[in-house]
């Protein structure tokens, strides 16, 4: 008897788990959606170039130094590293070999051309939101960059994570293919607004968190979240007053997008390359239109700041605010304000003030400039402090700055600023 | 990111970046940040390339003129093509300092060379030399290399591609006068290592790799030690001259 419920009990879970296998392998929704009839080709290759730098393909897809969406850069993850593929015309090496239809299944469904799971590192749980017209138009333009001979490199993951087929559980768990719906309720502009911010932008890659299985979390979209093995903050973008765009204006969002600097902030880590890549590129509309589309996301439940906060006289602010004023004060200004676009403001400012300390300890030890862009072409730096600051120091000014103009913060530990004057830069 | 980057190879660059200079720095930053001092009642941003090469500074000196600490180099006054491709081959992982592909990621090629001509236009005074700790022996083994080389290796003489006052040759050639016996061997070694390259063909690379670790420390070491010229300009010559094929001569 207990044999026999042992017999069956393994025998319904094997079941389920072939069956899922089955499912994710052979379920492929909206293959035969309806590839947009072709008129102008030069039209459409335009097309697919924007949309290819609205989606930053080329930010994973091309190597430091290396030829253009030519794969070859790491992507390190929890789980082990990808090397990301090359995706030029070649046809042995690159996709050259691929349909528009393959391609569509890619984006669309998160497959490859022989129908294994592709990692999600690869955003398609967000690209599955891309329409089959904008698929097409991205795949021509993709057909006409110069083929570069280069092979994949193996991945390098740890097991189980590198049987590819295990995907197939996550797959399950975590991925609902399909396009972008536009709300009937909500205006052109919010809805392409959403399209973008949801599907090509895939903002939700960075500003969300993850779990333990590198899924984003759904009910904290892009509520902010540390970002796994780059150990920057993205900061949240939704409505939340200091931590999040709640009292930025609309404009104010779309010029941080497209010029990387604005009266209230200015981007750092890696949003610069977001924005270098990505973001410049967009037309005026569609800035405004992300702009506007994150301005609507409602607020997310205020966390509750961790640690004991610092009395006004505690010892390491005054360490803080002497050395806010010798090393700061002239880009900064005494009462943070800054000389925005060309030096941010730091008083309100969510970057600095709310949320983990590491951005603003990120930004002391190796200060940075904001992306060159068309609408920034000559952006001011900031002097790496990292070589004039001990641990103590920096302790002392980041605490400082995040309880000086109105912020409430725990005190930054030396601790936590020796363990990130040797985290990778790049 | 780079392909072949090693984390644990730049965690200790970055370790070392970090605390060799720990000291020297920490008494050039203040003062430096606003170009146009009259500091605390600053109305206005200074719009100028100077006050926006100030990040620049706080490593590389006050106008480019480096550190005392010998291990940031001189800028200043060094020919613009040469600083232009330097600035470029760290943001294409041609060289591989942490921070400094840090710092120049995000920027473009034309303002990559604006900055490029900013310092190449700042001829700051110049340090006396530091004095040799190296034996007679091993400046002269070093001086020898220097001006001559040694053809039965097929290692050209510095002064060949440098100029003859080693002052550089414009607009691609650095020169090697006024540099730190520090900053000197750690080029070496990163030829050697592969974390400092050049467009193909990379002569340096291949000198680097033909010269012993002993002749690697003579020829710095005398190099530390020269006085460097008054008024030192780099040399202009025919490029057409050079003893070796160079990719950086012809980078653009």
């Amino acid at each position: 008897m207990m044999r026999r419920m042992l017999w069956s009990l393994t025998a319904i879970v094997v079941l389920l788990l072939a069956g899922t296998i089955a499912w994710q392998r052979f379920y492929d929704p909206d293959a035969d959606a309806p590839s947009a009839p072709r008129t102008d080709e030069q039209a459409q290759i335009a097309r697919g170039l924007y949309l290819a730098r609205a989606a930053n393909c080329m930010a994973c897809h091309t190597a430091r130094g290396g030829q253009p969406y030519a794969g070859g850069r790491i992507i390190a993850t929890p789980f082990g590293n990808l090397v990301s593929p090359n995706i030029t015309p070649d046809a042995a090496t690159g996709i050259g070999s691929w349909s528009a239809a393959d391609f569509w299944r890619a984006m669309h469904n998160g497959k490859s051309k022989d129908g294994s799971f592709l990692y999600p590192a690869f955003p398609y749980p967000n690209y599955t939101k891309i329409t089959r017209a904008d698929s097409d138009d991205l795949y021509a333009y993709l057909r006409t960059i110069a083929p570069a001979k280069r092979p994949n490199e193996a991945h390098a993951l740890r097991f189980p994570y590198n049987q590819r087929i295990v995907l197939a559980f996550w797959r399950a768990l975590y991925f609902r293919p399909g396009v972008y719906r536009d709300d009937p309720s909500r205006t052109a502009e919010w809805n392409r607004g959403a399209y973008l911010v949801q599907g090509a932008g895939h903002c939700s890659a960075c500003h969300t968190g993850r779990n333990a299985l590198g899924a984003t979390v759904a009910d904290a979209d892009l509520a902010g979240g540390t970002i796994p093995m780059l150990d920057w903050y993205a900061s949240p973008l939704t409505s939340d007053a200091v931590a999040g765009l709640g009292d930025w204006s609309i404009p104010d969002i779309a010029a941080l997008l497209k010029t990387g600097v604005s009266p209230r902030g200015t981007v750092f880590g890696p949003m610069t390359d977001v924005v270098k890549g990505s973001l410049e590129h967009l037309s005026d509309e569609d800035a405004k239109a992300m702009a506007s589309y994150l301005k609507s996301l409602p607020k997310t439940a205020s966390s509750e700041v961790e640690g004991s906060l610092p009395r006004p006289e505690d010892e390491v602010l005054k360490l803080g605010a002497s050395l806010y004023r010798q090393y700061c004060v002239e880009c900064h200004k005494e009462n943070g304000t800054g000389f925005p676009p060309a030096y941010p403001r730091l008083a309100g400012n969510g970057a600095i003030e709310s949320g983990p300390a590491i951005n603003a300890i990120r930004i002391v030890l190796n200060g940075g400039y904001p992306p060159a862009t068309s609408g920034n072409p000559r952006p001011y730096g900031m002097p790496p402090f990292g070589p004039a600051l001990n641990d103590a120091e920096v302790a002392a000014v980041v605490s400082y700055m995040r309880n000086a103009w109105g912020g409430r913060a725990p005190l930054v530990s030396p601790a936590e600023v020796i363990s990130y004057r040797t985290v990778p830069l790049e | 990111m780079t392909p072949t980057s090693n984390p644990s190879k730049r965690a200790l660059l970055q370790e070392n970046f970090f605390h060799r200079a720990a000291l020297p720095i920490r008494h050039m930053v203040p003062a430096l940040l606003f170009i146009s001092s009259a500091v605390l009642a600053q109305t206005a941003v200074p719009d100028t390339i100077a006050q926006r090469a100030v990040a620049c500074t706080a490593c590389h000196g006050k106008q480019g003129r480096a550190a005392s600490d010998g291990y940031y180099p001189r800028i200043a006054g060094k020919p613009a093509g040469y600083l232009y491709n330097q600035l470029v081959n760290f943001r294409e992982g041609r060289r591989r300092y942490p921070l400094m592909v840090y710092m120049v990621d995000p920027l473009s090629d034309g303002y990559l060379r604006e900055l490029a001509d900013y310092f190449a236009d700042q001829h700051p005074p110049y340090p006396p030399p530091q004095p040799a700790t190296a034996s007679p022996e091993t400046l002269e083994k070093g001086r020898v290399l220097v001006m001559s080389g040694d053809a039965s290796r097929g290692i050209p003489a510095c002064v060949a591609c440098h100029g003859q006052a080693l002052t550089g040759m414009a607009p691609f050639i650095p020169g090697l006068l006024g540099l730190p016996r520090d900053y000197l061997n750690a080029q070496f070694g990163a030829w050697r290592g592969g974390t400092r390259r050049a467009a193909a063909p990379d002569c340096m690379e291949r000198i680097a790799s033909s010269l012993s670790l002993d002749e690697v420390n003579a020829a710095s070491s005398w190099l530390a030690a020269q006085p460097v010229p008054e008024n030192a300009t780099p040399a202009t010559a025919a490029v057409g001259a050079l003893p070796m094929a160079c990719g950086s001569v012809r980078q653009q």
